[in-house]
């Protein structure tokens, strides 16, 4: 295998200047609203990566987003800008939830992440081959309509009869086994690089993989090709549905302590989000989002450790996120700024 | 029986605001060839900023404007990305999206250090010009019908407009014609950008009266569901975002209405808007046409 260097340094250099970009911004705000940018981010970094617990924890952070970005690299790669990731995490998480209360073992979880994320992404894909309907209006539609139909289901329909502020949980058979005592790390890590190296896989050692990605870069050149654009986006859609209904069902078995869904679903909720930005970042490509999934893993898990040293509200994490992708969607980043220096 | 026809239309007319602004400003910026799905985070966003600029000036309308102008920044920098350095039109509008879930959720303990929410006091919210026993009407409905008229003239009855459509339609005839494509792209994205801001302050300052890190609720997509629908017409856009905005305040009197809940979960209304948009739009496609060089960089030869 030939391995283009240049052609893979460009975009490397480009998402680590996005990223610099991200957390220079950040540094900026932060010093506006009356904190100290070098003490935030040296708890953060600190947090996330200054000991094995820390490792531990970022590790388990981007478990989820390395899956939901997968969702959002696919279909980039086919063409399609699949944002719906968001809503089929909920369901992959209920999925798992009820199947593993009905058979108590990984594999009954991880099948109901699947079949709950092939079904709810087969919305949007139908939506787009029968009616043309654009994917980015129908995923945020369904987005929100997923919201409201989970929030039901977790309030009203499988609420922890022990607990009110939870669902039931996964029962103990049925959960990912950790891998560091005292962290929430667990094996359910492993199903988010295993997954990457698949799509890895299935893009660019298939038929299929060849015939999405054709489609992605070309949809004339395609369907001249004989290559069907339609059948593209099914796959598309449904392969990403596979990977964040997987989110959805690992968070519930694989992330101590609560192995359920708590109330306003706040412990699964924003990582169908995060997953686009570790997607741009990590240039829509599995291997890079392994990568870039780790980084925004770290960004999570010092989030944490930044609120508690430095009193710098968590949220200010998502916000350099934003910047980062703003950064990355700069075409020619890296000439930009060649030229800025040169001046 | 009239009471509820009264409360119903007034509160289809509130919510439809921030939906025909932001449909109308995304007429004008497609039709001149730039696509921008950003419109969600800037409505948030402005949300946030217009609360802010109101309560330090003492005046709503201040916040309206700071809300417009914190817009027209971000219309800049979107213009700046797609029209002069011909990036892609839709990764930076998920990166404005992402980023005002970051600075609003950030931005809300750090300005007011309340968690979540920050209600806006009602000394610094607009003030209605009609006021019924059944609901009050802002003035800034008014404004939203005349900008939405206005804009229409604009854009099919002027020499303006043409140039603008011209740019979106067929770049490279408009730029032998000696028209600035870029230039005329750019501005048509500013204002796309500037009237979502508008709506988005609208929001704070007067309909809601609040901040919260979920305050757009997908209305920036609604919007641009309610452009296709409109067929990118300025009118039709206004018509659309009354059918729209009916809904949205449909779900929003239900949540605080327990006589409803009793018989359905508010849960399930609440999804009303979004269906009833995924319905229009999976109905009307293929019925419009966007402008042929919609959301596609142009360089010249």
């Amino acid at each position: 295998m030939r391995v283009d260097i240049k052609g893979f340094a460009k975009p490397l250099i480009e998402s680590l200047i996005a990223v610099v970009v991200g957390i220079v911004v950040g540094g900026i705000i932060l010093a506006f609203s009356g904190y100290s940018p070098v003490k935030a981010y040296v708890a953060l970094f600190d947090g996330a990566v200054g000991s094995k617990y820390g490792w531990a924890m970022t590790l388990s952070a981007a478990t989820p987003i390395i899956l939901t970005a997968l969702t959002f690299g696919i279909g980039a790669r086919t063409g399609l800008f699949n944002i719906g990731g968001e809503g089929t995490v909920y369901f992959g998480a209920i999925a798992a939830i009820l199947l593993t209360n009905l058979w108590g073992n990984i594999l009954m979880g991880l099948l109901g992440g699947i079949i709950a994320g092939i079904a709810w992404m087969a919305i949007p894909a139908f939506l787009k081959v029968l009616r043309g309907v654009n994917e980015v209006v129908s995923t945020i539609m369904l987005n929100w309509m997923a919201y409201f139909i989970a929030l039901y289901i977790v309030l009203q329909k499988i609420p922890s009869p022990e607990d009110p502020n939870k669902t039931i949980a996964v029962p103990i058979s049925a959960r990912f086994p950790i891998i560091m005592k005292g962290s929430e790390l667990s094996w359910a890590f492993a199903i988010s690089v295993i997954a990457a190296l698949i799509t890895y896989y299935i893009l660019w050692h298939t038929e299929l993989g060849y015939e999405l990605r054709v489609s992605g870069y070309n949809e004339r050149a395609a369907r001249y090709g004989g290559i069907n654009p339609k059948k593209a986006v099914i796959w598309s859609f449904l392969l990403g549905g596979i990977m964040s209904g997987l989110a959805g069902a690992t968070e519930v078995m694989g992330r101590p302590p609560s192995y359920a869904i708590s109330q306003g679903m706040a412990n699964i909720y924003g990582y169908g989000f995060d997953g686009i930005g570790v997607s741009l970042v990590g240039r829509n490509h599995p291997l890079g989002i392994i990568f870039s999934g780790i980084f925004f893993g770290m960004l999570k898990a010092g989030a944490t450790a930044m609120q508690i040293e430095a009193g710098v509200p968590l949220e200010m994490v998502r916000m350099v996120q934003g910047v980062i992708v703003v950064a990355v969607a700069i075409p020619g980043l890296l000439d930009l700024l060649k030229r800025v220096v040169r001046r | 029986m009239i009471e509820a026809v009264i409360s119903t239309l007034i509160g289809a007319l509130t919510a439809m605001v921030p939906l025909v602004l932001t449909s109308v400003g995304a007429v004008v910026s497609e039709r001149a060839g730039v696509v921008n799905i950003g419109y969600e985070g800037i409505l948030l966003m402005s949300a946030f900023f217009g609360a802010i600029f109101a309560e330090i000036t003492g005046s709503p309308w201040i916040g309206l404007l700071g809300g417009a102008f914190v817009g027209m920044l971000l219309g800049m920098l979107h213009g700046f990305i797609t029209v002069y350095l011909k990036g892609d039109h839709v990764i930076p509008g998920i990166g404005v999206n992402l980023l005002a879930l970051g600075v609003v959720a950030f931005g809300i303990p750090a300005y007011w250090g309340t968690a979540g929410q920050h209600q806006v006091p009602t000394n610094f919210r607009v003030v209605p010009i009609i006021n019924t026993p059944y609901g009050s009407l802002s003035p800034m409905v008014l404004v939203t019908i005349l900008i939405a008229i206005l804009t229409h003239w604009v854009l099919f009855r002027t020499p303006l407009g043409l140039r603008i459509r011209s740019v979106g339609e067929n770049p490279e005839a408009a730029d032998a014609l000696g028209i600035n494509v870029e230039r005329y792209r750019f501005l048509a994205t500013v204002y796309g950008a500037t009237l979502a801001g508008l709506g988005g302050a609208f929001m704070s300052v007067d309909w809601l009266g609040t901040v919260t890190k979920q305050l757009s609720a997908g209305r920036g997509f609604i919007a641009l569901a309610n452009m296709v629908f409109s067929g990118w017409n300025p009118l039709r856009a206004l018509l659309g975002g009354f059918i729209f905005g009916f809904f949205d305040n449909l779900s929003v009197w239900v949540r605080t209405n327990p006589e409803v809940q009793r018989i359905i979960p508010w849960q399930f209304v609440a999804t009303l808007p979004y269906l009833v948009t995924l319905i229009i739009v999976a109905g009307i496609i293929g019925k419009v046409r966007p402008p042929k060089a919609d959301g596609k960089p142009y360089k010249r030869e």
